[in-house]
């Protein structure tokens, strides 16, 4: 092998070149100066998988870059891939960092959604980090003159063994110059006995800065001669597929701020100014007269979706259900409800756009810079090459919230007014025009034989789909808009559904609700539709193991055959010192009463189990979560102290949709555009957290930051009725739906 | 109309042509150029944009900055420095008290609502330095964190309570 000392130059200006816009530094030293590089890269090119350069880079301080496809969405990503590589490399942590995400600079590794980022692509980074290993070996082989099976590395410098003396770093071997060498995938990796990094808790490399406040997040990044933007629609969404239709724009309603200006394309509409304060003030004041037909389901979404014409399909069907629910010695039978709810980002989108002749370069929080790109190109009218996108993190989104909508906004106005411009969407836009997590409706029937085995499961699921574009692009582009799809993760889930228990006769079907019969945008919402599913089947579960007087626990675990299901389950019970009983057994009559509920769930792999202890005033009808504990399972744990700040989080954010978040709606729009529209769990209510990590070397890592979500839902609709003797059929379990229930 | 605004912020003077009604958010992340208080709601509803006016936490969202005039601004930037002044230390350490023990919790996760935590934490902090469990509660209330990592920003709480504790002479 040749290694050829040509500088990486391009790539490495990106990394290493930004020019720093300095602000007027008031705090000193601690104010990290704003930076950005707005000047695009020279070559606009996406680097090749298949060569090893597009992967790693070494640097000549015997440090190493490395490129990731993959957004750091605060759940530690980055730090669980850096681990992975510097494992393989064998390099300290503190030798690796990673490259800001940019379609110019880093590889496509598709989106990250589902929790895919270290299942999917730590294997793709471990495979190159091996490869680059390799070739540093026979690099240092020729240059020790030793043969590499004598060779060892540590810390990036290679030595001869039994002569300690005879060394050399890799920043020697190769410093800043290119391996030039194609991905062979086939280079030795480490077995998992030899593992030091990859399994340890190795702290986050991202929190040092998010806690001094020199991390900087998209909000923070300006450009020199940037106007700031914000887009002008009616304050909440109508129905998908109406858009926002602009019947007359009064310009003059903004004439006293004589800084800003109206941009609209289509029925796109928004307003720049030099400062933000006047942008902030020209979008409230803008009187824009819309056309927002009535066409939304308000007081009876539930009943009109039963009642669309919904395309059906069976998605598991095993044994004759039928038969035996007839034979069955109880039957648990109920319909239940799941709102549609909100991404809620802490902090709404920010995107900047600098578009020019041929050119665009948008600093966004997208979750998909590669898939953005094109978005972008045909909304601009430029072909994908002429489109760069780099992520800057913002505020957590759990799904498809609004960052590719502001990023496409930001990118319009820009074209429109030829300079750069950056777009902060203010908290209505963020929750009013969000792609919710979409609203479910259930009926499921289970049945039970007398020795306590689940003989029979039936399950009917209604809900449409993801939208597939985005408001900016549809606003301005105009036409008609595409159906919202179903899909994976869009579907009655089988794996929540099917592959916890053990059961005989199956059916599930899907009914996909037509999305632009009058309904809200749809989008991937943390754990998509898992909790709605949980929230049914698990209560379910639960019911049936009432209905024969069995422990909820042994219950389960005597319907149970997978090791996984049955290690997370033992786990959970354990950490939570489980006393088994039936539930609801020995009721109290004071008007707190306590009880304790167990399930399980997951989000297509991995396996997680949640224990809930809560308190229902009875009166008040009000829900306290005191505890929760939560287990999961994902294969090989690549940092175990990751995944319980996962657990915790899930449990957490769990505990909000569970009892209170939903969005509401009129006939015209959505009324839920803030925080006290749309409440979150605080910190007074918030439940003290158990997290378990259930540890499997022998297993390959699966994903990790939203598998917990269902169960923790079911464990909580269990505990209530542990508590009150009653089921909630529909959640987010308010006061007000609380004391209905206990009335009833 | 802009005209000119003196304001203190993390004991340095700036003067500023600026409109007086401009939300003081607004300038300390663009005149300014600072990153601890950000853009969360504009509505006081969230704690994002959370500074220290006079050593009280306040929402620069909605105070104007004509309003803080004569008064001192305290930054996520100048926490440190002013925690020494607090405590007649001889110089600002890098990290106040809390920071670092928001570091050895873990605790963040996108880490956006840190801003007003350490802010709020610190605050209640200097006014109680050993608070208990349902104090933290009641004065952190008025923080979102969306990410769910109010039990670890609970636990730094704690444990910076003990840092200050252990650092006293
Ligand atoms: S941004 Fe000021 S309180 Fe939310
Ligand atoms: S850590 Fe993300 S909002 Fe608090």
């Amino acid at each position: 092998m040749t290694t050829n000392a040509q500088p990486a130059l391009s790539r490495r200006s990106v990394l290493k070149g930004g020019a720093l816009v300095v602000g007027f530094n008031i705090a000193g030293p601690l104010t990290s100066p704003l930076l950005d590089s707005v000047a695009p890269s020279a070559a606009a090119a996406t680097p090749d998988p298949e060569l090893l350069d597009s992967w790693i880079a070494v640097h000549a301080d015997n440090t190493a870059t490395v490129f990731m496809g993959k957004v750091e969405l605060g759940q530690g990503t980055t730090t669980g891939m850096l681990q992975i590589a510097a494992e393989e490399l064998d390099l300290a942590m503190s030798q690796v960092s990673a490259a800001r995400v940019d379609t110019d600079v880093t590889p496509n590794q598709g989106p990250a959604v589902a929790s895919l980022s270290i299942m999917d692509n730590g294997p793709q980074l471990r495979a190159a980090a091996a490869d680059a290993r390799q070739a540093l070996l026979r690099l240092a082989a020729a240059r020790l003159n030793a043969p590499a099976d004598r060779l060892s590395v540590k810390d990036g410098v290679v030595t001869v063994e039994g002569d300690p003396g005879r060394a050399v770093s890799y920043g020697d071997l190769i410093g800043d110059r290119r391996f030039n060498i194609r991905m062979t995938g086939k280079a030795p990796q480490k077995p998992v006995s030899q593992y030091r990094l990859v399994t340890s808790r190795a702290p986050r490399v991202d929190i040092p800065d998010k806690v001094s406040g020199k991390y900087v997040y998209m909000q923070h990044v300006r450009a020199p001669g940037m106007l700031h933007g914000r887009v002008v629609r009616p304050r909440g969404q109508g129905a998908y597929g109406d858009g926002a239709r602009v019947v007359r724009i009064d310009a003059g309603s903004i004439s006293d701020i004589a800084d800003a200006r109206v941009v609209r394309r289509g029925d796109f509409v928004g307003v720049v100014a030099g400062r933000e304060w006047d942008a902030v003030r020209a979008a409230e004041k803008l009187k824009v007269t819309w056309d927002v037909p009535p066409r939304l389901p308000a007081g009876r979404l539930f009943e009109a979706m039963r009642a669309s014409r919904t395309t059906d399909s069976v998605i598991v069907e095993t044994g004759d259900v039928a038969a035996a629910l007839a034979k069955a010695a109880h039957v648990a039978s109920a319909t239940y409800y799941g709102p549609y709810q909100s991404h809620a980002p802490f902090a709404p989108n920010c995107a900047l756009a600098d578009v020019s002749a041929g050119r665009a370069l948008v600093m966004c929080s997208t979750q998909y810079p590669h898939g953005l790109r094109n978005m972008l190109a045909q909304t601009l009218g430029l072909d994908p090459e002429q489109v760069q996108v780099r992520y800057y993190e913002g505020a957590g989104v759990f799904g498809r919230a609004c960052h590719d909508d502001c990023a496409i906004a930001a990118a319009v106005m820009s074209q429109a007014v030829g300079r750069p411009v950056r777009v902060q969407f203010m908290r209505w836009d963020e929750l009013g025009w969000d792609n919710y997590g979409p609203a479910h409706l259930a009926d499921v029937r289970g049945g039970v034989d007398a020795d306590g085995n689940i003989v029979a499961f039936e399950y009917h699921g209604w809900h449409h789909g993801w939208n597939t574009a985005e408001t900016s692009q549809e606003l301005a582009l105009g036409g008609p808009v595409q159906p919202p799809v179903s899909g994976r993760a869009r579907l009655v889930n089988k794996e929540t559904l099917t592959a916890v228990y053990a059961m005989p006769n199956v059916r599930l079907v899907n009914h996909h609700v037509p999305g632009l019969d009058g309904y809200l945008k749809g989008g991937n919402l943390r754990s998509p539709m898992d909790l709605s599913i949980s929230f049914a089947s698990e209560q379910t579960v639960d019911e049936l193991a009432h209905a024969v007087r069995m422990d909820p626990v042994a219950f389960c675990r005597r319907n149970m055959t997978d090791r996984r299901w049955l290690g997370v389950l033992d786990a959970v019970a354990q950490a939570a010192a489980w006393a088994p009983r039936v539930a609801h057994a020995a009721p109290s009559t004071g008007r707190v009463v306590s009880g304790r509920g167990v399930a399980l769930g997951t989000h297509i792999v991995s396996y997680g189990a949640a224990v809930a202890d809560i308190e229902v005033d009875r009166e008040s009808g009000e829900i306290k979560v005191r505890h929760l504990y939560g287990a999961l399972d994902a294969g090989l744990a690549v940092n175990p102290a990751l995944i319980e700040n996962q657990i915790e989080g899930m449990l957490i954010q769990a505990t909000s949709r569970a009892l209170i978040e939903e969005v509401q709606f009129t006939q015209t729009n959505v009324t839920s555009l803030d925080w006290k529209t749309y409440p979150v769990l605080r910190f007074a209510d918030h439940p003290g957290v158990t997290a378990i990590v259930v540890q499997r070397l022998d297993e390959r890592s699966t994903g990790a930051g939203e598998e917990v979500m269902g169960a923790a839902v079911g464990a909580i609709a269990n505990a209530f009725f542990d508590a009150t003797g009653v089921r909630m059929r529909q959640y987010p379990m308010t006061p007000d739906r609380v004391r209905t229930a206990l009335k009833a | 109309m802009a005209e000119e605004v003196t304001i203190r912020v993390n004991e340095q003077v700036a003067t500023l042509a600026v409109d007086r009604d401009t939300p003081l958010l607004y300038v300390l992340t663009n005149e300014l150029r600072l990153q601890g208080p950000r853009f969360g709601c504009g509505l006081a509803q969230c704690g994002s944009c959370s500074v220290l006016l006079d050593g009280v936490e306040i929402r620069s969202c909605v105070t104007p900055v004509g309003a803080v005039e004569g008064k001192q601004v305290t930054t996520l930037e100048g926490l440190p420095a002013l925690y020494a002044r607090q405590r007649n230390l001889a110089r600002a350490p890098a990290l106040h008290p809390l920071q670092r023990a928001m570091i050895d919790e873990q605790a963040p996760q996108c880490g956006y609502c840190y801003n007003g935590m350490i802010i709020k934490g610190s605050e209640l902090l200097s006014r109680k330095p050993q608070p208990s469990e349902r104090e933290i509660r009641e004065a952190m209330n008025g923080h979102l964190c969306r990410c769910g990592s109010y039990p670890r920003i609970m636990k730094a709480i704690q444990l910076a309570s003990r840092f200050m504790a252990e650092e006293r002479p």
